[in-house]
């Protein structure tokens, strides 16, 4: 179980790295059809951002502002918004995940930025719900 | 038997062994591995998805189906922890 932390510095410096560590990620979900990274990897990052929260500020801290209720529905809605980008390709009559046919500038550029934003979403939600569960379990 | 356990590893491992000899060299452009759709994704990956990353193309547009289903592991391995371990009872 993770208590938490007495150290001032300790919960100073956490609470100071936590938003440059989620910018960084979200940096690496956005770029990741220009340089290398995406939504794997985005999404570790910043559910490492969480988990690093949970560990300087202890778990109650860190529930108040994301509840393990939101954490679950995140984990449901990036998968859901993945194949709801495919059911969008297959209503405007093209093949399903097939973002040609999406109504935009460079539609298969913007169709794999969405999914690297679902898939994002997902793995952020599903390590930090994972992380919460394996620490609380008695 | 423990000894049987350890011959039936060997013999597996040597067999193992014995199968990658017959494997082609690493970055041999001839292998059959190079040479059925690696070339389009290389010349005309960029020319059909605008994106200049090539293993993203590849991953988020010709494969996508296939990452959908690597979401869905991950979601799944999230609600078999949860299963699991969210009893409901209270820490402490």
């Amino acid at each position: 179980m993770i208590v938490e932390q007495e150290s001032i510095l300790v919960k100073t410096l956490c609470r100071l790295l936590v938003p440059f560590i989620q910018l960084f990620g979200l940096y690496v979900i956005m770029h990741g059809h220009s340089s290398p990274g995406g939504g794997f990897q985005g999404g570790v990052i910043l559910g490492s951002s969480f988990i690093l929260l949970t560990i300087a500020s202890g778990i109650d801290e860190v529930k108040r502002r994301f509840s393990l209720v939101a954490l679950t529905n995140l984990t449901s809605a990036g998968v859901i918004l993945y194949a709801g980008i495919g059911v969008v390709c297959l209503l405007l009559g093209a093949n399903y995940l097939d973002y040609g046919i999406l109504p935009v500038v460079t539609p298969r550029s913007v169709g794999m930025l969405g999914i690297e934003v679902a898939v994002g979403i997902t793995v952020m939600a599903a390590i930090v719900s994972i992380f919460h569960d394996l620490i609380t379990f008695e | 038997m423990k000894y049987l356990y350890l011959g039936m590893t060997g013999v597996t491992g040597l067999l193992l062994i014995f199968g990658s000899l017959d494997m082609p060299a690493i970055g041999d452009p001839n292998s059959p591995a190079s040479r059925h759709v690696s070339s389009r994704y290389i010349e005309r990956g960029f020319a059909e998805t605008d994106v200049p990353n090539m293993v993203t193309a590849i991953l988020a547009d010709y494969r996508s189906f296939d990452t959908l289903g690597e979401t869905t592991v991950i979601f799944t391995a999230a609600v078999a922890v949860l299963l699991i371990l969210r009893t409901g009872r209270k820490r402490g």
